[in-house]
C-alpha cells in the first residue's frame, strides 16, 4: 500500500511548499501533529500537572516533544513532531486519562512559518496583530483576509519568525493573501 | 472603539459582534407564557449604562458582558459572561 497511497499536502503537493516572498522566507510544515486540549472542569489541576507544557493565556510554549499554544479560555493547541506522534490522541489520551477532552487536529490545519527580519511590515498588512509591541511566544487567533488564523510569534522581532496556522481548506487562500501582502511590503 | 478584554487586554471593538443585551443570560426556565414572551421580546433602550453581550468572533471566541454608556459610548467594564452567568447560578 505504501507505493500505492502517497499523502498530498494541504496545497495539493506532493512535498511541502519553501517560498522566498522577498526578504523573507515562507516554509511550509507538515511535520508536526496537532490537538486541542480541553481540561475538564476540576481537572486542572491533573492536566497542569501532566509532561505536556499548559500556555498561559495568549501564550506558547516550546519544547520536546511537546509544545503548545493557547487557543481560548480552557482550551490549548499541543503540538509534536508528526514522525513519532501521528496518533497524537491516542498519546495524550494515555497522558491526561479522562481528566481532559482531546481531539485530533493534524489534518484541519495547515502551517505556514514566516522567516526573517522586518516581518511586522509583512504581518501589519495581513492582520492587525502587532508582532513588534507582542512578547516572545505570544499567541492569537486573527483573521487575515477573512480567514480565522492562529498566529505565533516565535522569536524576537529583531529575528522574525512567525508561524501562522490557517484552515487547511483555505491553504491556497491564505498562501495567496500573504504572497500578494509580500508583493507590496518587501 | 477599544474592548478591554478581561484576558487579553484592549482589543479593537472591530473584531467583536454584539449580541444583545446581557439580561439575555438571564433565560426564565419554564414559567409562564408571559415571563417567556418578555424575555424574548421586551428590551430596556436606557440613555446611559447598559451591560451587553460582545462576542469575540475573530479572536478567543469568548463570549464578555460589556457595561457601555449608550449616550457616550464610553466603555466601563467588560467580564466575561461565564461568571457573570455561574454568579448567577447558571451554567452549573
Amino acid at each position: 500500500m505504501d507505493k500505492l497511497l502517497k499523502p498530498l499536502t494541504a496545497l495539493g503537493a506532493s512535498a511541502p511548499l519553501r517560498k522566498s516572498l522577498g526578504p523573507w522566507e515562507l516554509v511550509e510544515r507538515v511535520d508536526v501533529a496537532l490537538a486541542s486540549v480541553a481540561p475538564r472542569r476540576g481537572r486542572e489541576g491533573e492536566v497542569a500537572r501532566a509532561d505536556v507544557p499548559v500556555p498561559a493565556v495568549a501564550a506558547s510554549v516550546q519544547g520536546d516533544p511537546w509544545s503548545s499554544f493557547w487557543l481560548t479560555p480552557d482550551m490549548f493547541m499541543v503540538e509534536a513532531p508528526f514522525a513519532s506522534h501521528e496518533d497524537i490522541r491516542a498519546h495524550l489520551l494515555g497522558i491526561y486519562g479522562d481528566a481532559a477532552s482531546v481531539t485530533e487536529q493534524t489534518d484541519a490545519w495547515v502551517r505556514f512559518d514566516l522567516l526573517g527580519p522586518g516581518l511586522e511590515r509583512l504581518m501589519a498588512k495581513l492582520c492587525n496583530v502587532d508582532v513588534v509591541a507582542a512578547p516572545e511566544g505570544y499567541a492569537t487567533r486573527t483573521v487575515i483576509e477573512h480567514m480565522g488564523c492562529y498566529l505565533i510569534k516565535r522569536a524576537p522581532s529583531s529575528e522574525g519568525a512567525v508561524t501562522l496556522y490557517g484552515a487547511r481548506s483555505m491553504a491556497g487562500s491564505l498562501l495567496h493573501a500573504i504572497t500578494l501582502a509580500a508583493g507590496t511590503v518587501a | 472603539m477599544l474592548i478591554p478584554h478581561p484576558l487579553l487586554g484592549l482589543r479593537d471593538a472591530q473584531e467583536f459582534v454584539y449580541m444583545g443585551d446581557a439580561a439575555l443570560i438571564g433565560r426564565p426556565d419554564g414559567g409562564d407564557i408571559a415571563t417567556l414572551h418578555n424575555y424574548l421580546y421586551l428590551r430596556d433602550n436606557p440613555a446611559g449604562e447598559h451591560r451587553e453581550l460582545w462576542y469575540h468572533e475573530q479572536g478567543d471566541r469568548s463570549w464578555l458582558v460589556v457595561t457601555r454608556n449608550t449616550a457616550t459610548h464610553e466603555i466601563l467594564g467588560a467580564e466575561l459572561a461565564r461568571d457573570v452567568a455561574r454568579a448567577k447560578g447558571r451554567s452549573k
